[in-house]
């Protein structure tokens, strides 16, 4: 009896030290999942609730102004909210500087014209960990995640993603 | 013919033209230093440094992040300390505030891996910045793609917050 109380306990110390390890090893994907809701305010101080977007398509993207990839997205992303916005497109960035002054700055001399929140590590951690940049997730209509683009990204390829969204039903 | 080459060479060399040390950097009015400046013999691979920190090396490496804050605070590596960005004037002041009391042959290891290594504006800075301040024995972790697929995902030792 003794002999199997001590086999019981070292399996469990087993399945725990190893649910651990896979803890640490596998990030949260967040794939085909709701977006985890945020509020945040944008550059000029308006609340930007994510909820507020049920119903429409969003392109969430987390970039930075010392990210280089992100300063040749960031353009495309105006014009697509530009030429897709009546479709149902919103694209939300939030940006994860630690100086919002440099945000303010760059926005400018991008003509950015979509909403621009502050990140932060809470944020990051909510959306899988973002440790490296940039990250876009594609949001549907319902909410759902239904795509992640890392690092440099094909913009057409992505441009491709959107329409389909934009036009399932 | 030789002694012309020679006296190329020692000219090169007080202008300023020939590298003199183990790493060449472009001079301090020149665009953001990329990473790639960094000379292969100073990167090191984060297998390495993350073995070297799990074995308790005799004397541990200065581990310092030049990148991101907010990314330092969702995840480092372990008893790392922060010290960028070192694309920015104020970041490069936090690198010499981390290293001041640090001895010029002690290992210091940088890393960030906020973007893709050909990409990243701030190692190159902050290796170069190292140097000029006589630190004769620091590395650059090379990650690749990013911190999270190059570190965190390989399973290796991260702590959380600032």
């Amino acid at each position: 009896m003794h002999i199997l109380r001590l086999f019981r306990l070292k399996l469990w110390v087993v399945v725990l030290f190893a649910g651990g390890l896979w803890a640490q090893a596998s990030p949260q994907d967040l794939l085909h999942k709701p977006a985890p809701v945020f509020v945040r305010d944008d550059l000029s101080g308006r609340k930007i609730k994510l909820k507020t977007y049920h119903g429409k398509v969003v392109l969430l993207n987390f970039w930075a102004t010392w990210c280089a990839p992100c300063q040749v997205e960031l353009p495309k992303f105006e014009t697509w909210q530009n030429e897709l916005g009546a479709q149902g497109l919103q694209i939300v960035a939030v940006s994860m500087d630690d100086d919002a002054a440099l945000v303010h700055s760059t926005v400018r001399r991008l003509h950015l014209d979509f909403p621009v929140v502050m990140g932060d590590a809470r944020l990051g951690d909510e959306y899988g960990g973002v440790l490296g940049l940039p990250v876009t997730y594609l949001i549907d209509r319902d909410g759902r995640i239904v795509a992640k683009f890392e690092g440099e990204t094909d913009l057409d390829a992505m441009e491709r993603q959107i329409q389909l969204v934009l036009h399932k039903r | 013919m030789q002694s012309k080459r020679v006296t190329a060479i020692i000219c090169g060399v007080m202008l300023g033209l020939v590298p003199r040390g183990q790493a060449q950097f472009s001079n301090a009015g020149a665009a953001p230093l990329s990473a790639m400046t960094v000379p292969q013999a100073q990167q090191m691979q984060p297998g390495e440094l993350a073995s070297a920190l799990k074995a308790g090396v005799a004397e541990r490496p200065l581990v310092l992040q030049v990148g991101s804050r907010v990314m330092f605070a969702q995840a480092h590596i372990p008893r790392s300390v922060f010290a960028g960005p070192g694309s920015q004037p104020a970041g490069l002041q936090l690198l010499e505030m981390a290293v001041a009391s640090a001895p010029k042959g002690k290992l210091i290891v940088i890393y960030c891996g906020c973007c893709p290594w050909n990409h990243c504006p701030n190692i190159g800075p902050a290796f170069k910045r190292l140097h000029d301040l006589g630190f004769t024995n620091v590395k650059a972790l090379y990650i690749a793609r990013n911190f999270g697929d190059d570190w965190v995902a390989k399973g290796y030792a991260i702590d959380k917050g600032e």
